[in-house]
């Protein structure tokens, strides 16, 4: 039995009644042997990240820890964001961040400068965090109950998008810095958040970038995004955004 | 590259349920893509070939099959293929649009020896 179509035995056929494509030219000449055994799967290709994501998830809740995914391309101004977000709260709540980069400890150093409990998590090659990283991190961290937990995915616009960490909401940060059209050429990570930080604010008097452009632009993807617009640099919008944090935070209880 | 990450979780997800029926290869390997699920097509194909050497899946056949985007308009109730995330509804021109089909990654069925 062919495992495509569930044809019988030594049929020579060719797969044009199907709606998809066969990119691979696949037209079924090979012999189906006796010994074959089709094992319908119907199994997502993630499941096993998934899994172990939702597991996360479940800890985060038991605990009534709040954890964030934060997204963004290289030089966004994450970790500048989270030192800016930690020295508001800090003494408010109990906070806790994971960071994730290819090398370097550098911004762990910099929040554990904060006196912030902070575990890095270095991917080498790896251009994204996946659950286990996250798993293996909270189990050094051990963040207290009703706590909230940052989590710094590795500067990348792309891969980040497609892996649950486990986390309540994911943000993404773009800064003005980057054009007003960047949700438009990475769509996928704009279509995953629940929230999108358009940092660096201060600067669109030195840029072509229109705020509104890239705010709607970022809607056009995801109509449900919740937007803040800050500086972190300056201080600018960042009370709504650590106001958001504290109301979100008080809701996982 | 984060097809490199699927390329191995499809072998990972193959080999296991081979080995759980005490298969020794794997034959035939069918996969389901959504256009809009966010993996580039010849990216995977290329990491799948290096995913598969010395495993099971080394001289399996995959066969693939490409599903494409489909949303609905939440604002007017349209149907309409999505090339993208951000197509708006043709009849009403609004960006709150609901993907129903495009977004699949799964394994669908292996044949094993």
């Amino acid at each position: 039995m062919c495992g495509t179509c569930g044809c019988g035995e030594h049929h020579h056929h060719e797969h044009d009644h199907h709606e998809h494509d066969h990119d691979h030219g696949h037209e079924h000449h090979h012999h189906h042997h006796d010994e074959d055994k089709v094992i319908t799967l119907e199994q997502d290709i993630l499941q096993r990240n998934n899994l172990l994501a939702e597991r996360n998830r479940g800890y985060f809740e038991a605990k009534e820890i709040f954890c964030l995914n934060l997204m963004s391309s290289p030089g966004s101004g994450k970790t500048t964001l989270l030192e800016e977000t930690v020295r508001r709260l800090n003494g408010k709540l109990p906070l806790y961040v994971i960071e994730g980069d290819q090398q370097t400890s550098n911004d762990a150093d910099r929040i554990a400068a904060l006196n912030i409990p902070v575990f890095q998590v270095n991917t080498g090659t790896g251009c994204h965090l996946e659950a286990d990283m996250v798993n293996h991190a909270v189990k050094h961290l051990s963040p207290a109950n009703g706590s909230i937990l940052f989590i710094e995915n590795v500067g990348n616009l792309v891969c980040p998008a497609m892996f649950d960490l486990g986390e309540a909401k994911k943000v993404v940060i773009v800064s003005t810095t980057e054009g007003d059209d960047k949700p438009l050429k990475y769509p996928h990570i704009f279509a995953e958040a629940d929230v999108c930080v358009i940092n660096k604010t201060d600067l669109t008097p030195y840029l072509n970038t229109d705020i509104e452009t890239l705010k709607n632009n970022a809607l056009k993807v995801n109509h449900h995004l919740r937007v803040f617009e800050v500086s972190a640099m300056k201080g600018d919008g960042m009370d709504a955004w650590c106001d958001w944090l504290c109301l979100e935070c008080a809701k996982c209880k | 590259m984060h097809e490199m990450s699927i390329a191995q979780s499809i072998v990972e997800l193959a080999e296991e349920q081979a080995r759980s029926r005490h298969s020794e290869a794997v034959e035939e390997l069918e996969l389901e893509i959504g256009r809009l699920a966010g993996v580039e097509l010849h990216t995977l194909d290329f990491a799948l070939e290096s995913a598969v050497k010395g495993s099971m899946l080394e001289h399996a056949s995959i066969v693939r099959h490409i599903i494409d985007g489909e949303g609905t308009c939440t604002d007017c109730g349209q149907l309409f293929p999505m090339e993208a995330l951000f197509t708006p509804c043709p009849a009403c021109g609004s960006y709150c649009v609901k993907i129903i089909k495009g977004k699949e990654l799964r394994v669908k069925s292996i044949v094993i020896k």
